[in-house]
C-alpha cells in the first residue's frame, strides 16, 4: 500500500512542504488533483517558500508532472518555488516538460447569450446569401458549358454521359417499377370506391391516365432519382474534393466541368424523360389491374377509353417536365459536392443538404409549372 | 520481457503473399524498426501488431495476449496501453488539433478538462508544432504538422508501447532529429518501448537498438547497426547506401 498516490503538506515558519508520495501516473491524477486543490487556498501563498519534496515519487508519467506544473503556475511569484529529490529519470522528463508547459493566460470571458444567438443569427444569413451567389455563378458557368459543349460537341464526354445514363437511370429502373406500379394501385383504388358510388365505373380511366402521367409519375420518378443520384453526386465529387483528385485534374488540364458535371448534368436530363415514360406505362398498368379486378372494367375497354377521351397533352406535358427535375437534381448534386469541405463530417452534411434541397426543388418546380399551365389554360 | 513475440507470420491478401515466415522479438524499452523496401510488407506487419489487420498463420503475440481470437476485453486494455501515428497522420478531420490530441483523455481517463487542455498543448509543443495550430483543423496543416500532431495524439495517453509508421518522412532534417530526440528521451524517462517504420538513415544510425529487415517475404536481417555494417552480406550491406 506504499504506493498510496498522496500529498502531505507540512507546513513550518516561513516554507510550506509539499511531500508527494506513491505513483503519480494517469489513473491516480483526479485524486491527486483533489488533494493538491488544497494548495490553493490563499493562505499558503502567504509562505515565503514552496518546496515539493519528490523524493518518494515511486512511477511518474507526464500527467503527474502536468499536474505539478499545473500548482507551480498559479503560484505568485512572491513565493519561492524549490523542487528536491528529484531523480535524475525524474527530472529529465520534467525539464522536458515545463519547457513546453503552456503559459498561463487569461479566460476569455464568456460572451452574452442573446449577442451569440445574435451573431449566429448574422451568420446564418450571411452564409445563405453567399451561397446563392455562388450557386447562381455555378448555374452561369453551367450554362456557358453546356451550350459550348454544344458548340463543340467532340468536348461532350459519350462515355462518361453514357455510364451515368446507366448508373442514374438504368439502375433505377427496379425501384421505379415498383414505386409507380404501387402508385396507379393506390390511384385507381382510392378512386374505385367514389366512382362505385355514382356507377361511373369507367372514368376510373381518365382519373388514373391523367393524374399519373401528368403529375405523379413525373414527380415521383424524380423524387427516387433524387434520393439515389443527388447524394451519390454529392458524395461522389465530395470526397474526390478531399482526396485533391480534382485537383489533379485541373493541373492535368481536364476540366471539372467537362469531366464530372457535364456528363452528370446530361446524363439525368436524358435518363429521367425515358424512367418517366417507363414509370407512365408501368403506373397506368398498376390503375388498369386494378380497374380489371374491382371495377370490373378490362383492359380493352380501358385502352379503348384512353384512346378516345385522354388528351395526349397530359403525356407529354409529364415528359417535358422530366429533362428539367433532372437538370435540378444533377445541378444541385454536383454544386453541394463541390461546396464539401477538407472534412468527413461535411461530406455527411452536404450528402443530407443535396438530397433535401433536390427533392424540395423538384416539388416546387413541379408546382411553379402547374400554376403557369393553368394560367396557360393548358 | 518481451512486448512483441511473432512466430512464422503469414499474411496474404487474395493470393498475393506479403509475409511467409516472419519472426522477431521486440524486448521492453527497445526502440525497434521495421525495415526493408517499398511495398514489403512493413505497415502490413504494423497493422497486425495494432490488430487491424488478420494474420493468416503463426503466431503472434502483444503485452502476452494472442492477436488470434482475442476477446473483446483484452483488446480494450490492450489499445489503453499503446499509442499509434499512422503514415498519414490520420487525424480526425472533424476535430481541431487540440480535440484530436485530448479526445482519448477525455475518453479514458477522468482528469480534469483544465489538466487535459495543457496536456494536450504541452505535448503538441513537444512534437515542435506551435500553440497556434492547436485550434486549426487538419486540412488547414501542412503534411509535416500533420505527422507531428499525429505524434502528439499517439502520446496523448503516455502509452506504454509506441507504435509509428514513417514518423520522420515528410519532415525537415532539423525537426527530424528533434522527433528522434524526444523520442529517445521518453524511452529514457518512461520506458516505453517504441516499434517504428522508418526509412530514415539517421534514424537508423542513430536511435534504433536493434531492427529487422523486411525481403522476399521473410526477416533477411535481425540485429543493430554495427551488426550490419559489418555482415559479409553484400546486399544486406548495401541496404543503408
Ligand atoms: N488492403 C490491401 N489489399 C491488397 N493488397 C494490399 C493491401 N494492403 C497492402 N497490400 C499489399 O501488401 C504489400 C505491402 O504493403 P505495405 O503497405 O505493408 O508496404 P510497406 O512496406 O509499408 O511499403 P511503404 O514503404 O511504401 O509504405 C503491397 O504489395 C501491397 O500491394
Ligand atoms: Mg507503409
Amino acid at each position: 500500500m506504499n504506493n498510496q498516490p498522496n500529498v502531505v503538506f507540512l507546513r513550518s515558519a516561513q516554507v510550506l512542504k509539499c511531500q508527494l508520495i506513491g505513483n503519480w501516473t494517469i489513473q491516480n491524477i483526479k485524486k491527486l488533483y483533489k488533494k493538491m486543490d488544497r494548495l490553493e487556498g490563499k493562505r499558503d501563498f502567504e509562505f515565503e517558500q514552496i518546496v515539493f519534496d519528490c523524493s518518494k515519487i515511486e512511477e511518474f508519467d507526464t500527467h503527474g508532472i502536468i499536474l505539478i506544473l499545473h500548482f507551480i503556475k498559479n503560484i505568485p511569484s512572491t513565493c519561492k518555488i524549490e523542487k528536491i529529490g528529484m531523480s535524475e529519470r525524474f527530472e529529465k522528463l520534467f525539464v522536458a516538460c515545463e519547457n513546453n508547459f503552456p503559459p498561463s493566460r487569461e479566460k476569455s470571458s464568456k460572451q452574452n447569450i442573446l449577442l451569440k444567438n445574435l451573431e449566429n443569427l448574422g451568420r446564418l444569413v450571411v452564409e445563405g446569401y453567399k451561397t446563392l451567389t455562388v450557386f447562381f455563378s455555378f448555374v452561369g458557368e453551367l450554362t456557358h458549358r453546356g451550350i459550348d459543349s454544344f458548340m463543340f460537341p467532340n468536348q461532350i464526354r459519350f462515355r462518361a454521359v453514357l455510364y451515368h445514363i446507366e448508373n442514374s437511370g438504368l439502375m433505377a429502373l427496379p425501384i421505379i417499377f415498383l414505386t409507380s406500379f404501387l402508385i396507379g394501385v393506390v390511384i385507381a383504388y382510392q378512386g374505385a370506391v367514389q366512382l362505385e358510388k355514382f356507377g361511373a365505373n369507367i372514368f376510373i380511366v381518365e382519373m388514373v391516365t391523367i393524374s399519373a402521367t401528368r403529375e405523379l409519375a413525373p414527380l415521383l420518378t424524380a423524387i427516387v432519382v433524387a434520393g439515389r443520384s443527388a447524394s451519390a453526386y454529392t458524395a461522389q465529387i465530395g470526397v474526390m474534393k478531399i482526396t485533391d483528385e480534382i485537383d489533379a485534374m485541373r493541373t492535368m488540364g481536364f476540366s471539372p466541368w467537362n469531366f464530372l458535371v457535364l456528363p452528370r448534368v446530361f446524363g439525368l436530363m436524358i435518363s429521367l424523360p425515358l424512367l418517366v415514360f417507363f414509370a407512365d406505362v408501368v403506373s397506368i398498368f398498376g390503375g388498369m389491374t386494378v380497374a380489371a379486378t374491382t371495377l370490373d372494367v378490362s383492359f380493352f375497354e380501358f385502352i379503348d377509353r384512353m384512346h378516345s377521351s385522354v388528351d395526349l397533352k397530359h403525356f407529354i406535358i409529364g415528359l417535358i417536365k422530366a429533362p428539367i427535375f433532372g437538370w435540378i437534381v444533377a445541378t444541385i448534386g454536383c454544386f453541394r459536392g463541390f461546396q464539401i469541405d477538407n472534412n468527413t463530417e461535411s461530406v455527411g452534411r452536404y450528402t443530407t443538404i443535396s438530397v433535401v434541397n433536390a427533392i424540395f426543388w423538384v416539388i416546387a418546380m413541379d408546382a411553379i409549372i402547374s400554376v403557369l399551365l393553368t394560367e396557360l389554360g393548358l | 520481457m518481451i512486448v512483441v513475440k511473432a512466430r512464422n507470420i503469414v499474411t496474404r491478401f487474395g493470393d498475393n503473399v506479403i509475409h511467409d515466415g516472419v519472426s522477431f522479438d521486440i524486448k521492453q524499452g527497445e526502440i525497434f524498426g521495421l525495415l526493408g523496401g517499398s511495398g514489403s510488407g512493413k505497415t502490413t506487419l504494423l497493422r497486425e501488431m495494432i490488430l487491424l489487420q488478420k494474420i493468416a498463420g503463426g503466431e503472434l503475440e502483444v503485452l502476452d495476449n494472442s492477436v488470434v481470437g482475442i476477446s473483446k476485453e483484452n483488446e480494450k486494455k490492450l489499445q489503453s496501453q499503446w499509442g499509434v501515428l499512422f503514415q498519414f497522420g490520420a487525424l480526425f478531420t472533424s476535430l481541431n488539433i487540440v480535440e484530436n490530441i485530448s479526445i482519448a483523455l477525455k475518453e479514458y481517463t477522468d482528469i480534469p478538462d483544465k489538466l487535459i487542455f495543457e496536456s494536450a498543448l504541452m505535448k503538441l509543443s513537444m512534437v515542435g508544432l506551435p500553440e497556434k495550430t492547436a485550434y486549426m483543423y487538419p486540412s488547414e496543416l501542412s503534411g509535416g504538422m500533420k505527422k507531428r500532431a499525429g505524434l502528439a495524439r499517439a502520446l496523448a495517453l503516455d502509452p506504454k508501447l509506441l507504435f509509428l509508421d514513417e514518423p520522420t518522412s515528410g519532415l525537415d532534417p532539423k525537426s527530424a532529429r528533434g522527433f528522434d530526440e524526444l523520442i529517445v528521451m521518453l524511452r529514457q524517462t518512461l520506458g516505453i518501448t517504441v516499434v517504428m517504420v522508418t526509412h530514415d538513415k539517421d534514424t537508423i544510425e542513430g536511435v534504433l537498438d536493434r531492427f529487422i529487415i523486411l525481403g522476399n517475404k521473410k526477416v533477411i536481417f535481425d540485429g543493430n547497426i554495427s551488426e550490419l555494417q559489418e555482415t559479409t552480406n553484400k546486399e544486406l550491406r548495401n541496404f543503408l547506401n
